[in-house]
């Protein structure tokens, strides 16, 4: 037997091409993502160079952040429309499969690799987007990278990278009833920092874990960036293997049967060492609700807004609570919220809405309160919709919206006004995200739900209609 | 690229923990399709007033800020979104070196990539050179020795990972370099298949 390894490092073996002493490894990629905003400068780069994507059957692109979830057809937006049409043209020019904006495999990128089964565990996963941290749930090793990657990864689907070294996030007990995986990396991020992740693969490991069901473990793994990892990952395991099995990109039968028993290889030796371990204790934790203007600045639901004197860093309690208008020491409990956001890469899969649409059922969305549900992808707006949950959703007054980033970052019309207030199950709360002016309190979608209902953010666990 | 060997000019401090990209460059400026150009649209909302207005006391905004190609900047700056449309609005904006105690790795890495010297420097010094430059204050940045000379002749050094400095000082292309490694590329995919 070798040297016992931690996942990361056995994925990290096997995709080195050239390493030496002192610089970092170039590192072979096997799944790269591409959508609109961050891959034009990507692939004039390539044009003005002469140069070709090398593997365009290892790419695969999509329209998510732009896209419009209503009205589809009539968009007025001329430079969104061109970014988008600059997308079509480049993948068209150099063989890039693309899932356009009426493409039945569209949808947030982060929500269509796991579905298509292009996320895979031992995977090196790159896109130029911080949240690529998602696909670590599956036991790979995905990252975010910038627009001048993008077009490295395209010319030689290969990154120069400096080994990161391995944090262990171990969560020991149980969540209880009514907290969520959200809930569980919220609180994380509010104990440990936005910047303890840095430098580090965080992996998730403990009972808890395990438990969780491959959707929840995505929530885990795309917040990682919000501690500043440079990626998440959870090792593999049954439930990682059953959630692939079927999907369209992997293959079926005895193949599938030997990639899976590779892919269970690949977990944590039970000795493998760590650079560092941190521990939490999920059963201590509650819902939790965003306070602040980064995802660190979270309390739980039962808590108050933080007294500025007693803080770390006074400046900056009072610099975020001055933005988001509100008192120190102010009850969670009493913020009342003007817009709730169903959706994103955190939290838009089937079981997200349908454990919200659990909360809303035969209840009224409280008056003057605008709430979306944005789904992740087309299917999973399909599949919702095939169990009724739209219906739901519409009767309690939500809108039902297509798929995409929507409001997450608004960059298409679904923003919050200045001065609006927004229950978003989304990842970042930061000054101006879903609006310029707009306050951000990311919660799970249930207490997303809750606060729907009654105008102000609830424990939800006390809310009618939790499910037992 | 350009190579970068030395740069003198005015430093501007900017003292805020965790600065993320979502405040460098909003998100209503990233559907443009071209590389250049986001100078202007830099810290857009901490810059100007929802009419437009200059906001006075911001400090990019001071008059004697106006010429500052040098930023200090606080811890973890530029986290959140992997945008690299945040270093290419401070290089078009004429920022040449980043000063802080610690960057967002995504962020460090786009920086690079576009000829801006990213420095990272103790809290401690971040801070006194913070308070220097209210006053006004010149730094000479010099890669290859990695010092750094003060208004008043301090030399302060730095570290910087050697393969990065290389490319900074040559202005190497990246992926002019990486394509140099063809065969091995080549061999690593044939093995697999
Ligand atoms: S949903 Fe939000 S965080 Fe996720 S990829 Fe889209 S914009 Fe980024």
């Amino acid at each position: 037997m070798g040297k016992a390894l931690t996942a990361f490092e056995k994925i990290w073996n096997k995709h080195v091409v050239k390493e030496e002493e002192g610089k970092p490894a170039l590192l072979y990629i096997d799944q790269h993502l591409v959508h609109e905003v961050t891959s034009p400068q990507a692939f004039e780069g390539l044009r003005l160079n002469g140069r070709k994507v090398r593997r365009p059957d290892l790419t695969f692109a999509t329209m998510d952040h732009n896209v419009p979830t209503i009205n589809r057809e009539n968009m007025k937006d001329e430079i969104s429309i061109k970014q988008m049409e600059a997308l079509k043209k480049n993948c068209a020019d150099f063989g890039v499969k693309l899932a356009d904006m009426y493409h039945p495999d569209q949808g947030i990128v982060h929500v269509i690799g796991p579905q298509l089964g292009l996320t895979q565990p031992g995977k090196t996963i790159v896109c130029g987007d911080s949240h690529t941290s998602t696909h670590g749930a599956f036991g790979a090793f995905a990252f975010g990278i910038g627009t001048s990657e993008v077009e490295h990864v395209l010319a030689t689907q290969t990154i120069w990278q400096d080994k990161p070294k391995t944090l262990n996030v171990k969560v020991i007990g149980d969540l209880g009833t009514g907290v969520t995986a959200k809930d569980l990396i919220l609180a994380i991020i509010a104990k440990f920092g936005v910047r303890f992740g840095t430098g580090y693969v965080m992996e998730y490991t403990g009972e808890a874990i395990r438990k969780l069901t491959m959707e929840e473990r995505m929530t885990i793994c795309n917040m990682s960036i919000e501690a500043g990892a440079r990626a998440g990952l959870i090792s593999p395991d049954e439930t990682t293997v059953e959630f692939l099995r079927g999907r369209e990109m992997v293959p079926k039968g005895e193949a599938f049967d030997a990639l899976a028993e590779e892919w269970l290889a690949l977990a944590t030796d039970e000795d493998a060492e760590y650079d560092h371990t941190v521990t939490i204790h999920a059963d201590e934790i509650e819902p939790q609700v965003s306070w602040g203007t980064n995802p660190g600045m979270c309390v739980p639901v039962s808590a108050a807004t933080p007294v500025i004197k007693d803080a770390e860093y006074p400046e900056e309690v009072e610099r975020a609570l001055k933005y988001m208008d509100l008192n120190e020491n102010q009850p969670i409990t009493s913020i009342e919220v003007d817009h709730v956001f169903i959706g994103s890469c955190t939290n838009s899969r089937l079981s997200d809405l349908k454990k919200a649409s659990k909360i809303v059922e035969g209840k009224k969305v409280k008056e003057g309160i605008k709430a979306i549900v944005v789904p992740g992808s087309f299917l999973v707006k399909q599949q919702a919709e095939e169990i009724g949950l739209d219906k739901i959703f519409i009767d309690a007054g939500f809108e039902w919206r297509n798929s995409g980033c929507s409001m997450c970052l608004g960059m298409n019309d679904d923003i919050v006004p200045a001065g609006g207030r927004c229950a978003s199950t989304s990842n970042r709360n930061f000054e101006g995200r879903q609006g310029n002016g707009a306050r951000t309190h990311l919660v799970s979608p249930e207490m997303a739900a809750a606060a729907a209902i009654e105008g102000h953010f609830v424990d939800v666990r006390q809310f009618v209609g939790v499910p037992s | 690229m350009e190579p970068f060997k030395e740069h003198k000019g005015i430093a501007v401090p900017l003292n805020r923990g965790n600065v993320d990209t979502d405040q460098i460059i909003p998100k209503q400026f990233l559907k443009r399709i071209e590389r250049t150009g986001f100078g202007e649209f830099l810290f857009f909302h901490w810059r100007f007033d929802d009419d437009g207005n200059l906001r006075d006391e911001f400090v990019l905004n001071q008059p004697k800020y106006e010429n500052a190609t040098i930023l200090l900047a606080g811890d973890n700056f530029g986290c959140g979104s992997s945008r690299e449309h945040a270093p290419w609005a401070l290089e078009d904006y004429g920022f040449k070196v980043i000063i802080a105690p610690d960057f967002a790795d995504i962020f460090y890495n786009n920086s690079l990539k576009n000829g801006i010297l990213v420095i990272k420097m103790n809290e401690e010094q971040v801070q006194q050179w913070m308070k220097k430059a209210e006053q006004g204050l010149t730094l000479d940045v010099d890669l290859e020795k990695q010092e750094i000379t003060d208004t008043d002749g301090t030399v302060v050094s730095f570290d910087i990972p050697p393969y990065h400095k290389e490319k900074l000082l040559n202005g190497w292309d990246d992926i002019a370099l990486t394509l140099l490694e063809e065969d091995a590329i080549q061999a690593f995919e044939e093995k697999r298949a």
